[in-house]
């Protein structure tokens, strides 16, 4: 059993540093995991992107061509990724700076306005937390609360005190894709 | 102790020091620079010495300094600066005193690029620099393998007088795993009884790697040799995957080797009966190992991030016996599963003759892919 | 202890001397140099404490002839090697030995960043104004118009450019402690040479950074003198460029007595 994750975005807005939170949750859960940033020739015009692989045995390929799920933060990664994301795969939109539609159809994709989630809460640097607790309800590869361990043991000292907005942020992302699963169901 | 998620770099940096490096000397490169960045905050902390030199040049010849006085060091670069240091690593084997290099790889000729590649395979097994000596080269493929085998450098560069080299690419440079770090060494200050330290209440010493004389360089030659035999002998190391009913044997190192273990995986779920072998040591190199798998199984594919280096000493183990396929990428690219595992179920379904080149048809294949 | 207690011992060879015979050709001046350290290693007891850095040049083989610890390093390369052994063992005594093609040409970013960064080592700089061993090519001290075996019309400013003169380089760096050229000409010069060469370690032992003593030398077999000839040779064209003075002196070095 493994999970492949790509979150992909501009410089700045916390692509690596969200990666790196689910790579500790999934850590500290008994989970193999892998995270590799993009440093090389992919990172041209400022976007970043890590790629994030979580399993139950030893990872083989740090990398792969069709990834599970994708978190596309802006425009240019959802050009990048739509056409890469697996085979009915999860596509996680920032609906606040992505205002165009899918092109395929076999995506189960969720929008979320991240920026202005986050910016209600009070500080925009949280979309990216917003983001991961939206991909971890549409994924449940990781529990939420593990995520939240994880911020709690490796958000920088210096930001700790945003701690409570994080789970907040996370709570939030979460509960937009809840509405939506029900929004369906129903 | 517990589990810490780790960079390649800083994992290898901190290996390194609970491994007893007393001293460490090198110059920014990336996708190497962590590693120095990690030790300038830490060994100043534990009051050893780190210096950024003012060039590969020359940080691979403090290095060699600090080595004459019996002391654990460690140099660390990436391809380019790895070239700057070849006569360093020449001096440091003809000395024949232990010396600890870590190479992060990525894309050349020339600048190149800062991208993963294994580019450097034969600048480090079979070259190093000028004169006739092999330095030990370890291929790490994970962050708690690099860990692993930094520690078990410092031990068989001590061992055996010999430079040793962990060899990683860019992204296991780059790449977080969880792993283990070992327990902090206690820092042996005992010298060597060769270390040149002063000359008290002693005989004095000198290290050199001079001999005028042709038949002492000769007489030198053959012990490094026999040295190397001994190395041979005692210090070979790969990992096997799927090999027992393994018809296909795919040979990668370090990330390569990795990446194959997934495409391996996904033929295995297909049936076809493919196994992997991953050469730790790629030097020396499991010759051996790869004759015995080639009177077993019906073909070979050699996968690594560049054009074909390790390639050539997989069909030198072969001898022709069964056909060797390649499989490469390069330039800063990454391999990906699903291309190795189609390389995989071409060899499964359309058996090839033995080719003179297998690059040759990789390259057709190549042009293939771009069309 | 000789055959008459009334002769007193004023010359012998220092005990820093192994009991080889010098390789050198008639006539240079590198023994004479070899002897000024051997002497004052000896002066200052410092045998056994010091690690001595050979080069690569005529003076590749010192090793052979200080009775020390020594070590051989890569053309160019002993003051990164002397920086090495130094960091990890700080009390001990660490001087090179290089001469001009060594230091000034191949080995001149190793030399400026060991002063600059003001590492405590001892550097010994032989300027004969050519590269000896190789058989007298033209090196970076080579005077304008000097012909050599590499520059048989004589040094041409237009194509080959000038000579470094790398004393008075150094000394502009902060980290340098002790910077001087002396000369091997004469015996009062051999005299100041001396003295330079004991300041060099005296900065060294006291931790005041990067010295160096440059000293000009001769090279009778490949200037094509003899040797009376080559040390006036070395007062004629050598000294009006290579002007013998000091040119850094750390303030604390004026407290010692010698």
């Amino acid at each position: 059993m493994q999970t492949e994750i790509v979150i992909a975005g501009f410089g700045g807005q916390g692509v690596l540093f969200a990666g790196q939170v689910l790579a500790y949750a999934a850590m500290d859960s008994g989970k193999e995991v892998t995270w590799i940033p993009s440093y090389g020739p992919e990172m041209r015009g400022g976007t970043a992107n890590c790629t994030v692989i979580v399993a139950d045995e030893e990872i083989g390929s740090p990398l792969v061509r069709h990834p599970q799920a994708v978190i596309a933060m802006n425009l240019p990664s959802l050009d990048k990724y739509e056409p890469l994301v697996a085979k009915e795969g999860t596509l996680i939109i920032n609906s606040s700076l992505i205002e165009r539609s899918l092109q395929r159809e076999d995506l189960k994709s969720v929008l979320i306005p991240a920026n202005e989630i986050a910016e209600s809460l009070g500080d925009k640097r949280l979309t990216n937390i917003v983001m991961v607790g939206a991909l971890l309800t549409a994924v449940p590869v990781l529990p939420l609360e593990a995520i939240e361990q994880a911020l709690e043991d490796h958000l920088p000292e210096r930001h700790k005190k945003l701690l409570p907005l994080n789970f907040q942020a996370l709570r939030a992302g979460a509960d937009l894709v809840h509405k939506e699963q029900i929004g369906q169901q129903s | 102790m517990a589990k810490e998620l780790l960079k390649g770099n800083e994992a290898i940096a901190e290996a390194a020091i609970r491994s007893g490096l007393e001293a460490y000397f090198g110059y920014p490169i990336t996708p190497q620079t962590e590693l120095l960045e990690w030790l300038s905050k830490r060994m100043p902390e534990l009051g050893r010495t780190f210096m950024q030199a003012e060039s590969e040049l020359a940080a691979i010849n403090m290095v060699y300094g600090a080595a004459c006085t019996g002391a654990r060091v460690m140099t660390s670069s990436s391809s380019p600066g790895i070239s700057l240091m070849m006569e360093g690593i020449s001096y440091i084997a003809g000395t024949e005193v232990p010396v600890v290099l870590v190479d992060v790889m990525r894309a050349g000729p020339g600048l190149g690029n800062i991208a993963p590649a294994q580019s450097d395979y034969n600048q480090i097994v079979h070259g190093g620099g000028h004169g006739d000596f092999r330095p030990i080269v370890l291929a790490p493929a994970s962050v708690q393998e690099s860990i692993d085998l930094t520690v078990e450098a410092f031990e068989l560069a001590d061992r055996y007088r010999a430079i040793v080299v962990v060899l990683i690419d860019g992204s296991i440079g780059q790449m977080m795993e969880p792993a283990e770090l070992p327990p902090m060494r206690h820092i042996d200050r005992q010298r060597p009884t060769w270390a040149v330290t002063g000359a008290k209440d002693r005989d004095r010493r000198i290290l050199s790697s001079i001999y005028i004389d042709p038949e002492n360089e000769e007489e030198t030659n053959l012990r490094i040799l026999e040295r190397w035999k001994e190395i041979e002998a005692n210090e070979m190391r790969y990992k096997e995957y799927y090999l027992e009913d393994a018809e296909l044997v795919v040979v990668g190192f370090g990330t390569a080797g990795r990446v194959a273990l997934s495409a391996v995986r996904a033929a295995r779920a297909e049936g076809i009966p493919v196994g992997l072998l991953r050469p730790i040591t790629v030097s020396p190199f499991p010759y051996a190992r790869i004759k015995e798998l080639s009177n077993l199984a019906c073909g070979m594919l050699v996968v690594e991030m560049n054009t074909g280096q390790m390639l050539l000493d997989v069909q030198a183990a072969v001898g022709g016996k069964i056909p060797v396929e390649f499989y490469g990428r390069m330039g800063g690219v990454v391999p990906l599963p699903d291309e190795i595992h189609e390389e995989i179920s071409r060899l499964c379904y359309e058996p090839v003759a033995p080719s003179a080149d297998p690059r040759e048809s990789w390259m057709d294949r190549m042009d293939l892919a771009k069309n | 202890m000789g055959l008459n207690p009334q002769v007193e011992t004023v010359y012998k060879r220092p005990t820093t001397f192994t009991p080889a015979t010098t390789h050198y050709c008639p006539g240079c001046t590198h023994g004479v140099a070899h002897r000024l350290v051997a002497e004052v290693l000896e002066e200052m007891n410092l045998q056994e404490k010091t690690i001595g850095v050979a080069s690569v040049g005529c003076s590749v083989f010192a090793y052979n002839y200080f009775d020390c610890d020594f070590v051989e390093a890569a053309h160019g390369r002993a003051p990164a090697m002397a920086t090495g052994i130094k960091r990890v063992l700080p009390d001990r005594i660490v001087f090179t030995y290089q001469g001009d093609g060594d230091l000034a040409s191949i080995g001149m970013a190793e030399i400026v960043h060991s002063a600059a960064r003001g590492e405590n080592i001892t550097a010994i700089f032989i300027n004969n104004a050519n590269y000896g061993m190789t058989g007298g090519q033209m090196a970076p001290t080579t005077l304008p118009g000097q012909k050599t075996t590499s520059s048989p019309m004589g040094r041409d400013i237009e194509n080959n450019g000038f000579p470094i003169r790398t004393a008075e380089m150094l000394a502009t760096l902060d980290g340098a402690g002790y910077i001087v050229r002396r000369s091997l000409h004469d015996p009062t010069n051999i005299r100041k040479a001396k003295k330079a060469i004991r300041l060099a370690f005296e900065t060294q032992e006291r931790g005041l950074g990067f010295s160096m003593v440059e000293l000009l030398s001769t090279c009778p077999t490949n200037w094509g003198m003899n040797p009376i000839q080559s040390l006036q040779w070395i007062e004629e064209h050598m000294i009006p460029y290579f002007p013998l003075e000091d040119f850094k002196v750390s303030p604390i070095l004026s407290q010692v007595r010698i």
